[in-house]
């Protein structure tokens, strides 16, 4: 497999959100804008990409029976990295995305990469997948913070189109769901003219 | 290859796994722990400096607790010199979704100079309008006595309008203001 | 009084799936029978309230007294995934007849955030009963972890009959499958939000 094509395997072909339909948990909680998708995503793909890189170095020391625990442990250090890093250097993003952040360890993306990738490639390609799914990631939830910030206030990464407000229930829980739900529907139908 | 799983290197590799872990998170707490109270720090400072009028002293440092029916209240006076400009207190209140934190600033006549949101966890795009950047709420309160003013949704016959649809929100914030009010007043009395 | 508020507040205002957005893998995953469904959430009663219990005292007697709060991540996952285990391990020996029913579904529930995140909301969030806000205590932290299950469960039951409806209804080619649920999940959390004024 080409280096370049894990990088986009995992923007397109195998998208996290719209194909694989992983992680929906932050998916939903963490779009009510663009921006806090962006942020949210790429907390996520610094974890993946981190702990796809460690796991593929350590992955031919770890008896198999353990290798689960082994990586939950591994995945919940970078996010407890991730954490503390954040609430230094960027406080405002940590409280706006709040419980999601450690609930990146169980994001079943980065558990899945791990067993289904990076226990088995090498460091570099562990380490693309790592990026190629993260951004895949990260669009997926851009464009869907993006859809509901516009619909739901009239806004576009913070900018303001209109007065006043927009269609509340976008940025309410139901909209995640129905906005993911057209997100889906459209990217079905784009697919099939591939 | 994965290794052949016996009982000793599987707990093995589990304490080297977890040791390694929590020495390397060891680690990283203790270099970003400074980083992290200066942040908090610097919130606190950044939200008196928008709430008093400009100060020459450091209103962190000079922080005390006024004690206001059995509860204990910051208040960080801003001072000129001498003279007392402004006085910030932080005052809380129960919202929609939890604690609302409030950091109210007087000037020292008793009008509000600002209020800044220090913490909340109101629904996103209803509840978090008391934001001063995702509405005008907090505007209405700017420049106006507590006295005069009342300090009330309109709904329950006070001044205030209430952000729409979230009545329990815009009480709460209310709340808070009306508290901070007193223990101003409360400061203003131990202090003659 | 209090639990009454904690019950209604965790099964109908803030339910985990449909307003807290916990849970949404296995809602989306195993809800195409009411049957699984069902099984599903009776796992996850058990090991949440299991989990919530170890956690808290975790959180107050080990990590607060140590002052490495830091450490909540980390610790509480692997004290969930062994938890699983054990839960797994000891239904086997203690009721076979049990373990058919759910075990099966034990295994899936280490990567729910649904557990993770209520046993972290227990020990974070202060909750408002008319007076101040403040932390659960322990009892009400294990009303408000099962409190929590059945509005887990619940949705996942709702939903799974619908899901079943649907299976059947004519749906355009492209909303076929989940696209379909996600708009019928956002169509139930609407009516949920119904119950917002109840607390």
């Amino acid at each position: 497999m080409g280096k370049l094509n894990i990088i986009t395997k995992g923007i397109l072909k195998e998208n996290p959100i719209f194909v694989l339909l992983l992680g929906m948990c932050p998916t939903l909680g963490t779009t009510t804008s663009a921006i806090n998708g962006m942020g949210m995503g790429l907390a996520t793909m610094f974890v993946l990409i981190m702990s796809n890189i460690v796991i593929s170095l350590i992955s031919s020391l770890i008896p198999s029976k353990v290798r689960i625990p082994s990586y939950i442990v591994v995945i919940a250090s970078f996010v407890t990295i991730l954490q503390l890093v954040m609430q230094a250097y960027l406080p405002g993003l940590y409280d706006t995305l709040g419980l999601f952040i450690p609930l990146i360890v169980v994001n079943c993306i980065v558990l899945g990469r791990a067993e289904a990738f990076a226990s088995k490639n090498s460091i570099v390609d562990s380490a693309l997948d790592g990026i190629g799914i993260g951004v895949g990631f990260t669009l997926g939830l851009t464009v869907l913070g993006a859809v509901r910030e516009l619909l739901g206030s009239g806004a576009l990464f913070g900018f303001k189109f209109i007065q006043g407000d927009g269609m509340l229930v976008f940025i309410l829980a139901p909209g995640a769901f129905i906005a993911l739900g057209y997100l889906l529907v459209l990217f079905n139908k784009y697919k099939a003219k591939l | 290859m994965a290794k052949e799983s016996t009982l000793k290197n599987m707990l093995l590799t589990l304490s080297i796994v977890t040791l390694a872990a929590s020495t390397f998170l060891g680690m990283v707490y203790a270099v970003t722990k400074g980083p992290i109270e200066e942040a908090m720090i610097q919130k606190t400072n950044s939200a008196i400096m928008q709430v008093v009028p400009e100060f020459t002293n450091d209103p962190s440092s000079d922080k005390l607790l006024v004690d206001l029916s059995g509860k204990s209240y910051w208040v960080y006076p801003a001072k000129n010199g001498d003279n007392l400009v402004g006085l910030a207190v932080e005052s809380s209140s129960s919202g929609f979704g939890g604690r609302i934190s409030l950091m109210v600033g007087f000037s020292s006549d008793g009008t509000i100079y600002d209020i800044s949101v220090l913490s909340h966890t109101e629904t996103p795009g209803l509840g978090d309008k008391i934001e001063s950047s995702k509405s005008n709420f907090s505007v209405q309160f700017k420049g106006t006595n507590p006295d005069e003013f009342k300090i009330l949704v309109k709904k329950d016959g006070g001044d205030v309008d209430a952000i729409t649809a979230s009545t329990i929100t815009s009480r709460a914030y209310c709340d808070a203001v009306r508290i901070a009010y007193e223990v101003f007043k409360q400061y203003l009395n131990d202090n003659k | 009084m209090e639990y009454i508020l904690i019950i209604i507040s965790a099964v109908f205002v803030n339910n985990i799936i449909l307003s807290q957005f916990l849970g949404v893998c296995p809602f989306l995953g195993v809800s195409n029978k009411v049957s699984t469904a069902a099984g599903m959430s009776g796992a996850v009663t058990f090991v949440m309230a299991v989990a919530t219990l170890v956690t808290y005292l975790l959180q107050y007697y080990v990590l607060i007294p140590l002052g490495i709060e830091f450490m909540q991540t980390v610790t509480f996952i692997v004290v969930i995934a062994s938890l699983v285990q054990m839960v797994e391990i000891m239904m086997k020996k203690i009721s076979p007849s049990l373990y058919q029913a759910l075990g099966i579904f034990l295994p899936l529930i280490t990567t729910n955030c649904a557990v993770l995140g209520v046993a972290i909301l227990v020990v974070s969030k202060e909750f408002t009963f008319g007076g101040d806000p403040q932390l659960l205590n322990m009892s009400q932290a294990i009303v408000f972890s099962i409190a929590n299950a059945i509005g887990f469960g619940l949705a996942m039951i709702l939903f799974s009959g619908l899901r079943e409806q649907l299976e059947l209804a004519n749906v355009p080619k492209e909303f076929k499958g989940v696209p379909i649920a996600l708009i019928t999940a956002g169509i139930l959390a609407l009516a949920f939000m119904g119950f917002a004024g109840l607390v």
